[in-house]
């Protein structure tokens, strides 16, 4: 009982976060909203036996990206966006859309069927912590993904310096 | 690389020359020419001889195209009949090559003349010497375009220019009905080689076709067909109306091509084909009644025209049709015989009046002349010299060939004596009006201006020369045809008889000194009224003119043939083409189509355009759509 | 116990609640946050079934999209910061240069 009830807590909370999220006028305010629901993803990770992810979650998105959001809001310094319309003219058919999206997955979801079970329990990887669990499936098997990853973290470096710079 | 080759390649390399170099040449142009054609002339020569001791030369040069069993190539099939035209069209063309040299001097377009003819030459060389009707139709076709440039040689000058196009356009009525005859003869016998055609003529003997119901046998239909075009190009009725005009022309082109070479390939067609014609009997009569009023029709016109050339151009038509007269009655020898002699006359008529015109500075009316002889002593003897020759006077050649004709006519049955009176007759009336030119022209006196009078002479030496060569032809080409009752032995109906055949001859020797006779006494008499008309009485033609005012006024406008082209044929297409072909077919339906598409694909796509609108949530809308979409079609293909 | 579709569910209505963010919103920065929020529920959804099915590649792959969500947000707002230097205002409405 206990875990549906937690488990409901996060998820309203985290759908009503969303939606305050898309619907401030202020960039500076969805991205402090931002920050709650990042807190609250972290927890329903929790539930799921996931610490590193979460931890990860919260230095990566709430540590890093957001700053790195709230930089750039703060030196655009946007003062008409306070005044002016908040959505765009075609907005009902934007919803409408979403909408039967949303429709469709539910129809998928209602006939799920899992596939066969892997081999990481929920013992197996307490026994070992999820950090060494993760670490160990990361450099052996996704070794090259791993490179990858790095290999676009320093693209990312270098465009973004390359695309921000002021031209002299 | 043969030699027979060279005989229509050396004109060729002249033609090319002389147009892409000839404007640096400017008056030594004719040195080229003149020294091709001879080449031609002497290979010629040297072939004629080697095919009077029985070398028959049929090879192909170059196939252009072999697939399956259709076969087009480049070949030559030198034969007696062959070896024949080779040295017609060579010595004629050579000799008139000389003339133009005096002719033309001074003229600004003198390289641009010499290689026509130079192009002509070889044009005319490969229609004489193809193995195959491919090659023969592109000789046609390619005469007939040197016949357009050379007629519209005096391009500045509006009746030329329309005479030269008149030329082509007729002649293009006759090609329609050749070409299509071609196509016949590959579409039944699968073969444009002469060789293989008149191997497998018994094939079709039986075979009809059925046009509109009628049931039409397939030999006649080819023959009459490729008769067609041989109307168009030798001037026969109904399409004779372009000779006379292509008398626009320079005097040394109505020589070469409107008296000795192209209009005679109408009559080399026929002869080369006469085993297709010799299958069906009405196209031989066909052919025969056509030549036969034909020669009779321009006859006439030619009594009242006072035009020197024009009279000297119907003439030509009338003696072509005397040779499709005999090759209309199965003498076909006989008409290459004539084709042969009356090479000789009429380029020597033609290049007579050149003189002549040369003389009187381009004046063309006879009525102006006069009493020439005693100013042109060399242009007076050999025009009469012609003249006694197409006359029909024993001795000369027109003799010998026409009575070939006429006594061959004769015996051939009911339509053969007819045709034999119609040519009489027509004897009568050469003779009448080729001394009527030269009685006004050299005789009598003067009836010109006196600066005209002045300036008459005779003319230079590069044109006296040519006509004394053909005078000598004139006399003496008719020597190779001397029939056995004078004592020869028809050299020349022996030498082509291995490909022309020779007619039965059912009649006796009375009867042929009888058609003799009669021939000869029709032109002594055609010569003894002419000069009491023109000579002794000169009164006597206005009298009679005034009398039979009707007859001379339809004789005078050529029957109205002109304007009745004019008025069903001519009016009409030109009311069909700026009328409906301009208004609607082409500025309503193709303009349509070809304006219309592009109008069509840029107004979709400026309706397909507005899908971008530069608005990025659009494009996101798009996406989203697409996932809509795919997934609807996944839950109801799949049935989820 | 919390079923598997609960968390899938969620993880939707995330997922479409970021979709709709994006397609109605005008400001550009609030368009990137919503791409961040879809990235999340993917994230999410990853996680409930790498639990539910006791393998960890779904847990493997989470830590790479956080990586590239990362590098993407970077790359995305020096792009916005680019565009303010020359338009002066991050309205969607302002930048329809590719008309037509």
């Amino acid at each position: 009982m206990l875990p549906q009830l937690f488990f409901g807590y996060f998820a309203i909370v985290t759908i009503v976060l969303s939606i305050v999220i898309i619907t401030r006028k202020n960039p500076v305010h969805s991205v402090l909203w931002m920050l709650v629901l990042f807190f609250h993803i972290a927890a329903i990770y929790l539930f799921l036996n996931a610490e590193f992810i979460a931890a990860v979650q919260i230095i990566l998105y709430a540590g890093a990206i957001l700053v790195l959001f709230l930089f750039v809001i703060m030196m655009l310094n946007l003062k008409e966006e306070l005044s002016s319309e908040r959505f765009i003219g075609e907005w009902p058919i934007g919803i409408a859309l979403g909408l039967s999206m949303l429709l469709f997955i539910f129809f998928a979801i209602v006939k799920l069927v899992p596939g066969p079970l892997g081999k990481y329990t929920i013992e197996l990887v307490q026994k070992e912590t999820h950090t060494k669990a993760i670490g160990k499936v990361l450099y052996t098997e996704y070794i090259l993904p791993f490179e990858v990853a790095s290999l676009i973290l320093l693209i990312a470096i270098v465009g973004a310096i390359v695309l921000a710079k002021k031209r002299t | 690389m043969d030699k027979y080759l060279f005989i229509p390649l050396l004109p060729l390399i002249g033609f090319c020359i002389n147009i892409c170099f000839g404007k640096f040449f400017q008056d030594k142009a004719h040195w080229v020419s003149i020294l091709a054609v001879l080449g031609s002339f002497i290979i010629s020569v040297i072939t004629f001889i080697e095919v009077a001791q029985g070398k028959i030369i049929n090879y192909d040069v170059y196939s252009w195209v072999v697939s399956g069993d259709f076969k087009v190539s480049i070949g030559f099939l030198i034969d007696q009949l062959t070896a024949v035209m080779l040295i017609v069209v060579t010595s004629v063309s050579l000799l008139v090559h000389i003339y133009s040299v005096g002719y033309m001097h001074g003229d600004t377009g003198y390289y641009r003349f010499f290689s026509y003819l130079n192009l002509f030459t070889f044009s005319m060389l490969m229609l004489v010497t193809g193995n195959n009707l491919l090659q023969l139709y592109f000789g046609w076709e390619a005469v007939g375009l040197c016949s357009y440039f050379l007629i519209g040689y005096y391009f500045k000058k509006q009746s030329a220019a329309d005479a030269g196009i008149k030329a082509f356009i007729v002649n293009r009525f006759g090609d329609f009905g050749f070409g299509i005859g071609v196509f016949l003869v590959f579409m039944t016998l699968g073969t444009l080689h002469y060789t293989d055609i008149f191997a497998n003529l018994d094939k079709i003997q039986n075979q009809t076709i059925n046009i509109l119901g009628l049931e039409v046998g397939m030999v006649t239909l080819i023959a009459l067909l490729l008769f067609c075009g041989a109307i168009g190009k030798s001037a026969q009725i109904p399409l004779h109306v372009w000779l006379a005009d292509a008398m626009e022309g320079p005097t040394p082109v109505s020589a070469l091509i409107h008296a000795a070479t192209m209009v005679t390939a109408g009559v080399f067609l026929v002869a080369r084909f006469n085993p297709l014609f010799n299958m069906s009997e009405t196209a031989m009569m066909v052919v025969a009644l056509t030549g036969a009023i034909t020669s009779l029709f321009a006859a006439t016109i030619a009594l009242v025209q006072n035009d020197i050339k024009r009279i000297i151009a119907y003439s030509t038509v009338s003696q072509l049709g005397y040779m499709f007269l005999a090759c209309g009655v199965g003498a076909y020898g006989a008409g290459i015989f004539h084709l042969f002699t009356h090479a000789y006359f009429k380029a020597l008529l033609f290049l007579g009046a050149g003189s002549v015109m040369h003389a009187m500075a381009g004046q063309l009316d006879i009525q102006k002349m006069g009493g020439l002889k005693k100013y042109m002593p060399i242009t007076f003897w050999t025009f009469l010299i012609a003249s006694v020759s197409i006359a029909g006077i024993p001795g000369l050649a027109g003799f010998f060939s026409k009575d070939e004709i006429l006594w061959l006519a004769y015996n051939a049955g009911t339509i053969g004596k007819i045709v034999w009176i119609i040519g009489t007759i027509v004897a009568a009336l050469t003779a009448f009006y080729s001394f009527r030119i030269v009685f006004l022209t050299f005789f009598g006196k003067f009836r010109g201006t006196h600066e005209e009078e002045h300036h008459l002479h005779e003319s230079p030496g590069s044109m006296t020369f040519p006509l004394m060569i053909l005078a000598v032809g004139a006399i003496s080409a008719g020597w190779v045809g001397i029939p056995p009752l004078l004592g020869g032995g028809n050299w020349i109906g022996h030498f082509l008889e291995p490909v022309l055949g020779h007619p039965h001859v059912h009649a006796t020797h009375a009867e042929e000194w009888m058609v003799i006779g009669i021939s000869v006494a029709v032109a002594v008499g055609g010569i003894f009224t002419a000069a009491v008309l023109y000579l002794w009485a000169p009164g006597l033609p206005l009298f009679i003119g005034r009398q039979f005012k009707a007859a001379y006024t339809i004789l005078w406008n050529k029957y109205y043939i002109d304007e009745l082209y004019d008025y069903t044929i001519i009016r009409p297409t030109n009311w069909i083409s700026s009328r409906i072909l301009v208004n609607v077919t082409d500025a309503k339906i193709i303009e349509g189509i070809v304006n219309g598409v592009p109008k069509l694909i840029a107004e979709f796509g400026a309706r397909l355009r507005k899908l971008q609108t530069g608005f990025l949530q659009h494009y996101a809308m798009g996406m989203a759509f697409g996932f809509f979409i795919i997934v609807s079609l996944v839950f109801i293909l799949v049935q989820i | 116990m919390v079923p598997l579709e609960w968390y899938i569910a969620l993880s939707t209505v995330i997922f479409v609640i970021g979709v709709i963010g994006f397609l109605v919103r005008r400001n550009i920065i609030i368009m990137l946050i919503s791409v961040e929020l879809m990235l999340n529920a993917v994230n999410l959804s990853l996680i409930a079934f790498s639990h539910y099915l006791q393998d960890l590649k779904g847990q493997i792959l989470v830590i790479f999209v956080i990586t590239v969500a990362a590098a993407e947000a970077a790359i995305g707002l020096a792009i916005l910061v680019s565009l303010f230097r020359n338009k002066a205002v991050v309205h969607t409405d302002k930048i329809t240069e590719m008309k037509g």
